[in-house]
Parts: C-alpha cells; sequence; structure tokens
C-alpha cells in the first residue's frame, strides 16, 4: 500500500531518545527490584566460587594419587572426591537458586512493562487509535517487549558474572607478567571497536526489524479481518501476494539485522584468538630472554582464556541487546505517546447535571486546515431531544467526538449547564453521556456482563427487564445458556441489529444525565424499532438526547431539528416548520419516498 | 507436524554446507590451542625465533580462517532459516486464506494472527539457532569422546555411563516444556483479544469510563501470561544445573577409577589430567546441546500450533457434476426450457428448499426458495436476526446448505470452481472493512482495474462528490478502519467497490443503512439505469430501498412469509403492510408525502 509511508513516517521521525536514557529507563524497570538483585548477585557468586573449587580440590585429589603405580593414598584421594562431590551439588544448587530466581525478575519485569504499556494505551488519545493499526500496537506489547525481557534480565547477570571473572583474571595476569598484559592493551581496544561497528551497524537494522514485524502484523490483522470480503471477490491471490511483500520485507529485515548481530561472537572470537597467537610468540620470546618461566606461560595463557571468555559471552550478548534496544525504543515510544491533554489545573467534578449544552462558535478539523466545522452553534436546553440530520459527511458525528471530548476543538467553546467543559474532568464529563454508536461494541464475555458493562451491582431482574425493553430478551432465551452464553467470536452467530439492541439495552441500565444515539439503530428493523420506541422514550424522557438518524421517522418528535451541511448549520427547527420551509430537510424527507425513475 | 521437512528439503545442501562450515569453525579453534602446546613443547626449545614466528602465524592464520568461515556459516544460516521462514508463512497465510468461514470461527482471529506472527517468529529463531549453534556442540562432545577414547577406553566409559542420565534430563525437561509453551501461547492469544477489543471499543469505554475495570481485565491477562512464562522457565531451567551436575559427579568418578587405574600401574596421572581438560569441553558440548533442546521445545510448540492450521481438512471442496444429481433432472429440464420458452431464460440464482443452521441445533434458515433470472432484482426485508446474511453467505458458499440445494446459472453451487463462482458476485457485507490504502486502492481492492473503471464505479456509488472534495482525491487516504469517513462514505466506497467490475450478481446487505435518503435514491436510480444486466439482490430496513425490486422475500425467525413484488405483498402479507405503514408515517404528513409518492410513480 503506497500511501502508508506518509503518515506512519512521521511519528518514527520524532527524536530518538539516546541509548544512554534507554539503558537508564531500563535499568529503573530492573532496579525496582534491587533486593532480588542483590540476592542474585550473591548467589551468582556462592555458585561461581563453589564451581572454581572443583579444579582445585581435582587438583589435590590428583597430587594424592601421586605419580607411581600402588602409591596411591586412598584416605586423601576418596577425602577429597567426596568434597568435589559436595562442592558441585551445592554449586549445582545455586546456579537453580540463580535461575529461578532470574526467571522470577524477568516474569516481574515483563508483566511491569505490558502493564506500564497498557496504562499510557487507557490514556491516549481517541485519536491516537484512529491513526495506528491494531496489530502494531499489538505487536509491541507482544513481540517488543518479549524481545527486551529475554536479554535483560538474564543478561544483566550474564554481564556482572563476566565483570567479577575478567576482573579476577586481570589481577592474576598482572602478578605473573605484567609486561603480555600489554597485548590485550590492544586487542581489547580492537575488540571494542568491532563491536562498536558492530553494534551500530546492526541498531538500525533491528530497528527496522522490529517495525517491519509490526507492520506485517497490522497487515494479517487487517486482512484477516476482511477475509469473508477477500473471499467474496475472489481476490485470495493477491492478497497473499500483498503478504508475500510484507512478508519478504520482514524476513529480509530480519535476515539482515542478524546477519550483523551474529557477526559480533565469531569477531570477538578471532581478536581472542589473535591475542592467543600474540600471547605465544611474545611469551615465548621472554622466556628464551629469561623474563619468565614456561610455566607462567602456560597459567598465562590459561587466565587469559578466563579473561577473554566473559568478553566473547558479552560481545555476543551486546549483539542480542542490540535487537532489545531496537524493541525498547519501540516500546518506550508507546509509552510516551502524549497522553490526552491533562484536565486543567481547576477542573471540577460534575455535581449535578442538568443537561444545557451549548456549541458557540466551535471550529474544528481532523487535519490541520481541512475544518469540518466551521463556526457550530448549538444549544439544546435540558432535557430536549436534539436531531442532527444531513448529508452523509457533512460532520455530525463530529459534533458526537467533540462532545465527547474524543478530539479538542480548536476554536469557539462547549458549555455544559453554563460550564465550560473544558473546565470539567473529562472523565467526569463523559460519565454524564450514554452512548450508542452504529458499530455495535460487545466484548468477549457472557451476554450478562456486555449488558451490564458500565455498571456494578446491578440486579438480574433490571438486565432482564432492560433486555425485554430493547426487544432482545426472547433472543437471549432461546440461547443455550441464556444470559451467561459467552460472546465470542465463534459459536454465537448474532447479526449486527442485534448487537444494536444488546447496545441499546446496556445504555438503557446505565443513569447518566445525557444520551447519545449515533445511528443507534441503524441496522434494527423498522418493526422492531417500532417496538422499542416505547422503551426508547422512556429512556429520552428527561434527559438532554443527541439523535443523528436517517431515517427521518425516528426523529421526527424531536425539539429541535439541526439540518447540517459542510460543517455548517443550514437549517433548523422543529419538523413541521422546516417541511414548510421546503428546503434541505424537505428535500430529504421526501427522498424516502421516491421511487427509481421509471424506465 | 513432519510437514516441516518439506521447508527443510529444499534448503538441504545449502545447510549441510553450513554445517560444514561450522565444522571446519569448530576444528579451526579445537587446533589452535594445541599449535600453543606445539611451539612452547618443541619450538621453544630449539631457541628458533623464526620458528617461533612462523607458528604464530599459523596460529593467526587460522584464527582469520575460524572467523571467516564461522560468519558465513552464520549468514547462511540465517538466510535459510529466513528462506525457511517465509515459505511457512507464505504457506500458512494461504491456508488461512482458504479456510471455510466454520473453521475460522473455530480458531478465532487473534489466535491466527498471533500463529501467523509470533509462532512463526519462534519457528524462525529455532531453525537459526539450531543451525548456528547445533553444530558445534556435536563436534566437540564426539571430538571430545573420541580423543578420551584413545587414550584410556575405561575411564571414558566411566564419563559416557552419565549420558544415559543427561539424555533423561533433556528428554524430561522437552517433554514437559512443550505443553507448556503450547499454553503460553494460548494465553497469548487471550491478550491478543483483550488488547483487539481495548482498541476498537475504545470510544465506547471511555464513554462509559470503564478504563480501569478494562485495566483489571487486561491485568488478569497480563498476570496469568507472566505466570504461564514463568512456569515455562522453571521447567527449563533445570535442565543446565542438572546437566553440570551428572557430568561434575562423572568427572569424581573418573578421579577414583583413575586412582585405582594408576595403583596397578595402568595409567598415568597425566591421562587423568588431559582427561579433565577435555572434560571441560564435553560440558560445555553438553551444556550447548540441551540448551538447544530448551530452544525448540519453544520452537516445536509453536509448529505445533502452526500445523494445526496447515493440516486442517480442506472443507467443502468443489465436487464434480455427477450428471444424476446435480444436473436440472429431465423433467425439470423440460419445464425448464417450457418456462424458457415462455420466459426467455433459466433462473440465474435459485434457491431449492433450503435449511440451514449454523450450530445445528436451531435452523437459520427453513426451507427457502426463490429463483430469479438475469437482470431481476430481489429484495429481502425482516426483522433483526430472522437469517438474511444468512441467504448472503450461503449464496456465497460460506457455508454448504443443510438440506436443498441453491443453483447458479443451471449449476449446484458445489460443483462451481471457487474463484468462478466468487467472480460473478459483487457484495458489500454488512460488516464489511476498508484497508489503510488510498480510496483507489480501496475500490480496485487488489484486481487492478482501470481508472476509468474506478471512477465510473465511484460515480454510481454516488461517491465521487466527496472523494473529488477530499485533497488528492482517488488517492486520499482511508485511515484504519475507515475511521475518517463518515459511516455513509464507508459505505459508498464498499458500494463502489462492488460495482467496479461490473458483475453479473450483486449482492446489498443492508449496504446503503447510513446513507440519506437522498442519496439512497440516486444510487437506486444509477444502479437502475447503468446495472440493468446485473442481478441483484439488496437486504433492507428501508422498504423504498427494496420496493422496486422485481421480487420481494419477507423473512421472519428463517421463514418465508411473504414472497412476491410490493404491491402483491401489500395485499397479501400482514408483516410487510405493517412495515411499510410504519415506515411511511403515521402522522398528519403522510397523506399528502403518500400523494407526492403516488404522482412520483406516475412520472
Amino acid at each position: 500500500m503506497k500511501g502508508n509511508d506518509k503518515e506512519e513516517r512521521n511519528p518514527e521521525e520524532k527524536k530518538r531518545p539516546a541509548r544512554k536514557y534507554l539503558l537508564v529507563r531500563l535499568w529503573r524497570y530492573l532496579s525496582r527490584y534491587y533486593l532480588l538483585l542483590t540476592a542474585g548477585f550473591f548467589l551468582m557468586l556462592f555458585s561461581n566460587i563453589l564451581a572454581l573449587f572443583g579444579p582445585k580440590l581435582s587438583g589435590k585429589a590428583i597430587d594424592a594419587i601421586g605419580i607411581r603405580a600402588g602409591g596411591v593414598d586412598f584416605e586423601r584421594v576418596l577425602y577429597y572426591a567426596g568434597w568435589m562431590a559436595v562442592f558441585y551439588v551445592l554449586s549445582a544448587f545455586f546456579s537453580y537458586l540463580l535461575s529461578l530466581l532470574t526467571i522470577h525478575l524477568t516474569r516481574k519485569v515483563i508483566y511491569q512493562m505490558r502493564r506500564d504499556v497498557f496504562e499510557n494505551l487507557a490514556r491516549l488519545p481517541v485519536s491516537f487509535f484512529d491513526r495506528y493499526q491494531t496489530g502494531d500496537i499489538i505487536s509491541i506489547i507482544t513481540y517488543d517487549i518479549d524481545t527486551v525481557n529475554q536479554s535483560l534480565s538474564g543478561d544483566f547477570l550474564q554481564i556482572m558474572q563476566s565483570v567479577i571473572t575478567v576482573l579476577f583474571s586481570l589481577v592474576m595476569m598482572l602478578s605473573i607478567a605484567p609486561a603480555m598484559v600489554l597485548i590485550f592493551v590492544v586487542t581489547i581496544p580492537l575488540s571494542a571497536l568491532l563491536t562498536r561497528f558492530i553494534t551500530s551497524r546492526s541498531r538500525p537494522l533491528y530497528r527496522v526489524r522490529s517495525k517491519k514485524l509490526g507492520e506485517l502484523n497490522g497487515f494479517v490483522e487487517e486482512m484477516l479481518g476482511g477475509q469473508k470480503t477477500t473471499r467474496a471477490y475472489g481476490r485470495e491471490e493477491q492478497v497473499i501476494e500483498a503478504f508475500d511483500r510484507k512478508n519478504g520485507e520482514a524476513v529480509e529485515a530480519n535476515t539482515k539485522a542478524e546477519y550483523y548481530g551474529t557477526l559480533a561472537g565469531p569477531s570477538v572470537n578471532f581478536m581472542n584468538n589473535t591475542s592467543l597467537a600474540l600471547i605465544s610468540v611474545f611469551g615465548s620470546l621472554l622466556y628464551l630472554r629469561g623474563g619468565i618461566g614456561i610455566g607462567d606461560i602456560s597459567s598465562f595463557v590459561q587466565y587469559s582464556r578466563k579473561f577473554s571468555g566473559p568478553i566473547n559471552e558479552t560481545a555476543n550478548i551486546l549483539g542480542e541487546l542490540q535487537s532489545a534496544f531496537a524493541a525498547a525504543e519501540r516500546v518506550f515510544r508507546l509509552m510516551d505517546e502524549l497522553p490526552e491533554k491533562p484536565d486543567e489545573e481547576r477542573a471540577e467534578l460534575l455535581k449535578e447535571v442538568y443537561g444545557d449544552v451549548v456549541l458557540k462558535d466551535v471550529s474544528f478539523g481532523y487535519q490541520p486546515g481541512q475544518e469540518i466545522l466551521k463556526e457550530f452553534n448549538l444549544h439544546a436546553k435540558a432535557g430536549e431531544q436534539i436531531a442532527i440530520v444531513g448529508p452523509t459527511g457533512a460532520g455530525k458525528t463530529t459534533v458526537i467526538n467533540l462532545l465527547m471530548r474524543f478530539y479538542d476543538i480548536e476554536k469557539g467553546c462547549i458549555l455544559l449547564d453554563g460550564q465550560d467543559t473544558y473546565q470539567i474532568k473529562r472523565d467526569s464529563l463523559r460519565g454524564a453521556y450514554t452512548m450508542v454508536l452504529q458499530d455495535a461494541w460487545l466484548f468477549h464475555g457472557t451476554i450478562y456482563e456486555n449488558l451490564t458493562y458500565g455498571r456494578d451491582n446491578i440486579s438480574m431482574e433490571e438486565v432482564e427487564r432492560a433486555a425485554k425493553a430493547a426487544m432482545i430478551y426472547s433472543y437471549i432465551q432461546k440461547l443455550p445458556e441464556g444470559f451467561q452464553t459467552m460472546l465470542s467470536d465463534n459459536g454465537v452467530h448474532i447479526s449486527k441489529g442485534q448487537r444494536q439492541l444488546l447496545t441499546i439495552a446496556r445504555a438503557m441500565l446505565s443513569d447518566a444525565h445525557m444520551l447519545i444515539l449515533d445511528e443507534a439503530t441503524s441496522n434494527v428493523d423498522t418493526r422492531t424499532e417500532m417496538q422499542i420506541q416505547e422503551a426508547m422514550r422512556s429512556l429520552m424522557a428527561g434527559k438532554t438526547c443527541f439523535v443523528i438518524a436517517h431515517r427521518l421517522s425516528t426523529i421526527r418528535n424531536a425539539d429541535l431539528i439541526l439540518v447540517v451541511k459542510d460543517g455548517r448549520i443550514a437549517e433548523q427547527g422543529k419538523h413541521r416548520e422546516l417541511l414548510e420551509k421546503r428546503g434541505l430537510y424537505y428535500e430529504m424527507y421526501h427522498a424516502q419516498f421516491e421511487e427509481p425513475v421509471a424506465s | 507436524m513432519k510437514g516441516i521437512f518439506k521447508y527443510i528439503k529444499p534448503y538441504g545442501p545449502f545447510m549441510l554446507l553450513t554445517l560444514l562450515l561450522k565444522f571446519v569453525a569448530a576444528m579451526m579453534d579445537l587446533l589452535i590451542p594445541s599449535l600453543l602446546a606445539k611451539i612452547i613443547d618443541d619450538i621453544v626449545p630449539t631457541r628458533e625465533v623464526r620458528l617461533i614466528f612462523l607458528w604464530g602465524g599459523v596460529m593467526l592464520i587460522c584464527a582469520v580462517f575460524s572467523v571467516t568461515t564461522n560468519v558465513t556459516a552464520n549468514r547462511m544460516a540465517e538466510v535459510s532459516a529466513g528462506g525457511m521462514t517465509r515459505q511457512l508463512r507464505h504457506d500458512l497465510f494461504s491456508r488461512v486464506t482458504y479456510l471455510s468461514a466454520g473453521q475460522m470461527d473455530d480458531f478465532t482471529v487473534s489466535s491466527v494472527v498471533s500463529r501467523l506472527t509470533s509462532d512463526t517468529y519462534n519457528v524462525n529463531r529455532m531453525l537459526a539457532r539450531m543451525q548456528r549453534l547445533g553444530v558445534r556442540g556435536p563436534i566437540l562432545l564426539i571430538g571430545g569422546i573420541l580423543i578420551t577414547m584413545t587414550m584410556e577406553p575405561r575411564l571414558t566409559l566411566v564419563l559416557a555411563a552419565a549420558l544415559p542420565f543427561i539424555i533423561l534430563i533433556v528428554w524430561a525437561v522437552t517433554t514437559k516444556s512443550i505443553p507448556v509453551y503450547s499454553g503460553q501461547q494460548k494465553v497469548l492469544d487471550k491478550m491478543v483479544r483483550v488488547l483487539q477489543e481495548n482498541i476498537t471499543g475504545v470510544r465506547v469505554i471511555r464513554a462509559l469510563s470503564r478504563t480501569d475495570y478494562e485495566k483489571e481485565r487486561y491485568d488478569k491477562v497480563n498476570e496469568e501470561l507472566a505466570e504461564i512464562e514463568q512456569k515455562a522457565g522453571r521447567i527449563s531451567s533445570a535442565s543446565s544445573p542438572l546437566t553440570t551436575l551428572v557430568l561434575n559427579l562423572g568427572l569424581t568418578a573418573v578421579i577414583l577409577t583413575g586412582a585405582y587405574l594408576v595403583q596397578r600401574g595402568e595409567a598415568g596421572p597425566g591421562v587423568i589430567i588431559a582427561f579433565l581438560s577435555y572434560f571441560t569441553i564435553i560440558l560445555n558440548a553438553m551444556l550447548g546441546i540441551t540448551n538447544i533442546f530448551v530452544m525448540c521445545s519453544k520452537g516445536l510448540a509453536s509448529m505445533r500450533r502452526i500445523f494445526e492450521i496447515m493440516e486442517a481438512p480442506e472443507e467443502m471442496p468443489v465436487r464434480m457434476p455427477d450428471p444424476e444429481n446435480d444436473l436440472p433432472a429431465e423433467e425439470a429440464g423440460k419445464e425448464a426450457e417450457k418456462e424458457a420458452g415462455r420466459e426467455g431464460e433459466a433462473p440465474l440464482v435459485e434457491f431449492k428448499d433450503v435449511t440451514f443452521s449454523y450450530n445445528k441445533k436451531g435452523n437459520h434458515l427453513s426451507h427457502i426458495s426463490f429463483a430469479l433470472k438475469k437482470g431481476e432484482s430481489l429484495g429481502i426485508i425482516g426483522a433483526t436476526g430472522s437469517g438474511k446474511s444468512t441467504i448472503v453467505n450461503l449464496l456465497l458458499r460460506f457455508y454448504d446448505a443443510d438440506q436443498g440445494s441453491i443453483w447458479i446459472d443451471g449449476r449446484k453451487i458445489d460443483t462451481i470452481p471457487y474463484p468462478e463462482l466468487r467472480e460473478m458476485f459483487g457484495v458489500v457485507f454488512q460488516n464489511d472493512y476498508l484497508m489503510a490504502a488510498s480510496m483507489e486502492e480501496n475500490i480496485d481492492f487488489f484486481r487492478g482495474l482501470t481508472r476509468e473503471q474506478i471512477d465510473e464505479a465511484a460515480e454510481h456509488a454516488q461517491a465521487k462528490g466527496f472523494i473529488t472534495e477530499k485533497e488528492g482525491r482517488m488517492d486520499a487516504r482511508v485511515a484504519v478502519r475507515g475511521n475518517n469517513l463518515s459511516g455513509g462514505q464507508k459505505q459508498r466506497i464498499m458500494i463502489a467497490r462492488a460495482l467496479a467490475a461490473k458483475p453479473r450478481i450483486l449482492i446489498l446487505d443492508d449496504a446503503s443503512s447510513a446513507l440519506d435518503y437522498k442519496t439512497d435514491a440516486g444510487l437506486r436510480r444509477e444502479l437502475h439505469t447503468h446495472f440493468g444486466e446485473t442481478t441483484a439482490i439488496t437486504i433492507a430496513q428501508r422498504i423504498s430501498s427494496i420496493r422496486g425490486a422485481d421480487h420481494i422475500l419477507v423473512l421472519e425467525d428463517g421463514r418465508c412469509i411473504g414472497y412476491g413484488t410490493h404491491e402483491e405483498l401489500l395485499k397479501s402479507c400482514r408483516e410487510y403492510q405493517l412495515i411499510y405503514e410504519l415506515q411511511m408515517g403515521m402522522d398528519d404528513e403522510r397523506e399528502d408525502l403518500g400523494k407526492e409518492a403516488q404522482e412520483n410513480e406516475g412520472e
């Protein structure tokens, strides 16, 4: 999809957080569990030291065996072998404890991270969800967080372990032959440079990988959502082709990133082998000049192995960390998406709502420069029923978006009971409305849970009454488990009209003072709609209602009908007045009865 | 599950080469320490500085050889793993695309999404890691064992006695962790679903201030996922300490046995010392191998989930037409001919006594029959949940009828190949969707239509007006889920999509519910003038949308309670009359408007 780039590049171009900043932030997640970390540190120390005793003990045992046949001191051999067994068992025990602890830590961190991301999702403005593909967001919470954690906790302890070993070996090597340590003065910076080069190359690639995986996820999500359409149009092959492109990109990004990522291990291994060669040559030369003994070379080599082992390990980890960093970037970016503008300092909670709503000179557009509403004015008195009609795309739903503060207005103001709604706490304002939308939203849960969604402590009786009023009771009764039937994406086939009836029943159980009906019954058949009229009337009674409907018959009794066209109010008045005007409303009303031109 | 070999096979030689390179790299790494030993033991005593530099140079060359082979092999491993993953994902996606609607219902969309992304990713990791790390371990293990064998077979046997225990550990850990990993992916599915619901329902959730409740709901899944991840981690984390322990204890046994051998003068202590260093190599190799098994468990669990879909039986195959049953019977044929003689043609779409149920419990459609000739139109009206959309599902063969038969163009529907069948249709579903792409791409929908066709379709669908007003016109972006368009605009794009390829059969399932009456009327006029040859099936709530249809089917609880033209039904069908009266309004204006409507009809 070619046009895609423009919209998606913008968020990508936001300033990238510096690596140091990422580290600090990641460290904050770990440091919350400093007790666990400290415990982990000591466990690691114990298990390593215990394991280090092994070779020493085995050496003693071999000493006890001696070199002469028949001269073996069995008592001492058994003694040392016994201790070896004890130390090995203890070491294994500690190292098992250590991995349990690491896993526990990982669990805590990953849980916290997923939680934090979701917390921010819950704060983000609605416009964010109108922009981003669901699959991409899901990819961050599942795949990216998983990547961060796969390396984070484990690698952290691993690095600590390496540091200890390196320091220890360095001290030993210095004590043997300070001159030869000079070799490392050459090779270690070289390794560092090499690693740096590799990581600087691989990091952007890992970033691309995360992004491409997110895109693939978004595509899959979107296409599976429209699978029926794809099949109806027989476009399976073409959709698969489009999938192949995304798939190819994702695989290629992965291969490229991994190519550089896996370069780190062998390269550092190479540097180690080089050091070894240098040590052999210079060690031998030193020996020839009488600087050191032959045994010293051997020990030096052994320690240098110990020394470079962890460095090698760390290089490998650094590769892994690159992918973790790239993923962390995406996670943090989602965490840092600007939440809805915080409520004003002085914002108040609504106490009593009468429902007098005024829109004064409101201008608004989704994109700058493209105004959908232009100096829009509206006054809904408490308890009035306001109908908003007009050609499709005139800005009717936009009014709702603004009333609910899903989007913020650019110019003008919106008053509720004479108070600027921007001086009211957002939650409190939204709580004052009940909303029934055309896209009836139901979630995976029982019908009962779906109906009582929005309120606690509702008796079964009330729920049944609402279901009856919404004419959905008999349908629910026919289901095998009645109100306890799970609404999942399989099994229960529920039509769009029935979904709308369920959301109407849900609205009936809410006690808000204002009501928004945006094409609430567009998929309900006329007879059922007629039958729920009574219930709708009692639902609307005493509430300020905003009704958007195309079926003009449903709004005939409105106190005020606004005819919106091109973002302005073209006409307003009561049904009869508007008909008499013979203007736009008359035309629209008339069109209901129009027949196709006879052929 | 065996299906995975199909993916490995094309990369067989390539992977073999990778493994070979890995082998060379491992051998080089083994060689370097022995070169060191040679320098110290053999060269230094000769005091030949030149030779020292020479052998130091050989070491360097080995190091270079090791790094190049290693890097190449790693790269190759990633390439082949990438290739296999690409193919696997492609096949999985293709299979998913062709899953029957019923199968999709069973798997659920959220689970299929995570199988396509997260599970294939796990398999990719497994395939790459296995090649990168899988060779070194076994080579070092076998090499180590062989070398120790030549030194002192009896001691090697002691060490080898530890192997069965290790195999047991690996086996236990793998078999225990695979089901846990499967469970983990299942919980992940759940999390994906909660996220989906939260994103699509954001308006309702905010409006009802249920954010805290949703957080709790999410928290539950989050906790469940963390829990099962920990469980999986616990099982696999046991393998490494246990393996180390068993080998270390084996080593202790080697020392004890060695002591006896030395006592009896059958071995020297040097052998034991050598054993100890080779033992370290073997231990590391073993650890590497167990790690791979742990990694495989996760990959295998994911693979199982992938192949669950791949190996799902193909439902609703296309049958070969059987002259006995699948062609209109002789008499029926004659009758049809007779009818054809009278009426012109045989029906293009025909339902013969069709009965269907989604869950095979209560019927969603019972004994539905109708027949439409080319160019005829059918309107379907009925209460919410009366089975209107089910007819569409059967007509496009998303499901097969339980009883009765559906005929299209004189052929039984299950004998028509899918591409041919679906080619005939242009459809707008009740819950249809738009992609995040341009207007043009949405109308074109991967069919490669010309700009003229698209423009024309947009015009017929009354979409031209608002598209022209958008910046970029046909190239203007449709946002995710069509969020930047009004309900009516979305529907018009979808209708344009349905019209663009001039289908033989047009299905509009509640496709104009969000259109204002004026636009709706305009659309019907366009359809009437430009799509006279098209057989149209319209499902609607508004009588005005279907009153001009040649046939109207009135549904109630899946049964036909009225079939005929508008005028006929007004006389014969009580339900239809009621709907009509309701919609035409019952207040005072009804009469004069009714009159005007009649005047229009007369025009």
